[in-house]
């Protein structure tokens, strides 16, 4: 079958410690990253690594905290992966894929407390903050994971609150404040793909469909790890984690000069 | 995490966890296979309050036939958790964390499973988490190990899997609720013991390096343990079989 011969080819590659665009194994194909392009977006962000582009908008309302965190605002991130960026996409409700990516990308920015959350509380038990970062990709070819991560952290790091109404207890959705959210840290994803028993980062869209696993690893500024994420059939030793956890904060610490 | 309400003011006293365990000891584990009649491999499993209900039907006909490949078995899964098994009743069906947990258990199960050997079918793993106390992925994934070995299934080993996190700076295996909520990291792993192969790795919270990997060293050890277990439970049942056999005879 021709998948079969498209892993004989990428396996042959790699296992060179090289890939079909000449980067080396531990290479990102270039990232590129336009700063609030969208103009009724809080923050925005596209992010282009290689061929894939994903775009990524934070909005902002304001509405009822959770019972058990009544003085904390409220994150919500969510995945769009819409018959637009893909062949492989079908319209109708959430997949696996898209709601994997939104889960993987929320617990990194979630887990590493990256956003102050106790500074978005209004009233508590009322009214809280509710920030909502919502991921589009635009051109799905090759680790959405990453790009869609860096998306959401600049997305967030350039938002603004919309103007709030306090007399009226209204959002003002087209009037923007010069306030930015309260973001302390910057996590950052690096994705490591195997493909027969050699591990290489950020996946192409065809290294993608042959892959036998992946891993994500979120790291923030501080040396901490905020999130992990193993995928595909199949399987890392124990030593190779090990491995590509120093590897993801030497990675990171690359892309946070980007970010 | 870290704080919140009903935290508890420590989740270390006197060097002990709040439910009386050491540092390094899981909870007690009970595994029975063979329980429901109408699968062909099943088990029952508690990990201390968390219970879970592993069934595998198949191999049979891949259905809808999309889904059918020429030259393996499918694998799917379908984690559940039940209304009543949280403090507040939840609602049926599935949701975007079990979708995500479902799909996961099913590719930290598959490279277990000698899927060639069953061209053109299925695999379906059921699993209902009838009580929930932190851990449920893990304990489904040991569960439904246990429950494809016993549907006679070939395997190249059993899956175990275990988690293992940070509470108050100390690093704890197998965290139960109170630890998991207010705990600062959780690591859940799936290993198949023989080779030492990780099929599942997840982590959220707040590591360092080094913590990451003791955490890692922890829970190598450890899986050896619940193997056993798990391998136990199939021994027993085949052992039963075997007997009524004998009384029939």
């Amino acid at each position: 079958m021709s998948i079969n011969l498209v892993k004989d080819f990428m396996s042959a590659l790699v296992s060179k410690g090289t890939r079909e665009d000449n980067r080396g194994l531990f290479d990102y194909r270039d990232i590129q990253i336009e700063v609030n392009p969208l103009e009724r977006a809080c923050g925005s962000a596209k992010v282009t690594i290689g061929d894939t582009q994903v775009l990524v908008g934070v909005k902002m309302d304001v509405g009822e905290p959770f019972p058990d965190t009544p003085e904390e605002g409220i994150l919500m991130v969510n995945a769009e992966l819409s018959p637009l960026a893909s062949p492989d996409f079908e319209s109708g409700p959430p997949k696996f894929n898209s709601i994997e990516l939104a889960r993987v990308v929320d617990r990194g920015i979630r887990e590493s407390h990256c956003i102050d959350t106790s500074k978005l509380c209004i009233k508590p038990k009322e009214k809280v903050w509710m920030v909502f970062v919502d991921i589009y990709p635009l051109n799905a070819s090759g680790n959405l994971l990453d790009a869609a991560a860096i998306g959401a952290i600049v997305a967030l790091q350039n938002a603004v609150f919309p103007v709030y109404d306090e007399a009226e207890e209204k959002v003002k959705y087209k009037e923007f404040t010069k306030e930015k959210l309260p973001i302390e840290r910057t996590p950052v994803m690096a994705t490591f793909a195997k493909i027969n028993g050699t591990i290489f980062l950020d996946p192409s869209y065809r290294e993608e469909e042959v892959m036998d696993a992946r891993i994500s690893i979120t790291t923030t500024e501080k040396g901490l790890l905020a999130a992990m994420q193993k995928g595909g059939k199949g399987t890392f030793t124990f030593d190779e984690v090990a491995m590509l956890v120093d590897k993801a904060f030497e990675i990171g610490d690359n892309t946070r000069k980007l970010v | 995490m870290g704080g919140g309400i009903g935290a508890p003011e420590h989740l270390i006293v006197n060097g002990k966890r709040l439910d009386g365990r050491k540092l390094d000891e899981i909870r007690p584990l009970k595994i029975m296979a063979g329980v429901i009649k109408n699968a062909d491999g099943s088990c029952q499993l508690e990990f201390g309050k968390t219970k879970i209900v592993a069934t595998v039907y198949g191999p049979r006909e891949a259905l809808p036939k999309h889904i059918s490949r020429p030259d393996r078995a499918v694998i799917t899964c379908d984690y559940t958790m039940a209304s009543f098994s949280t403090p507040e009743r939840g609602r049926p069906g599935p949701n975007r964390r079990s979708s995500e947990i479902s799909n996961l258990i099913a590719d930290s199960l598959a490279p277990a499973i000698m899927l060639q050997k069953y061209p053109r079918t299925m695999i379906n793993v059921y699993i209902t988490v009838t009580n929930a106390n932190a851990g449920t992925r893990c304990a489904a994934i040991t569960a439904a190990a246990v429950a494809l070995a016993d549907a006679g299934i070939e395997m190249r080993d059993l899956v175990t899997s275990l988690a293992a996190g940070k509470i108050e700076n100390h690093l704890a295996l197998d965290l139960f609720e109170v630890e998991d909520n207010f705990g600062d990291a959780d690591v859940p792993i799936a290993v198949m013991p023989r080779t030492e192969e990780v099929t599942l790795l997840q982590m959220d919270g707040r590591l360092t390096p080094e913590e990451f990997k003791t955490i890692l060293k922890m829970l190598r050890k450890q899986v050896h343990e619940i193997y056993k277990v798990q391998k136990q439970a199939l021994i027993s049942k085949y052992k039963q079989e075997k007997s009524e056999e004998e009384v029939e005879q």
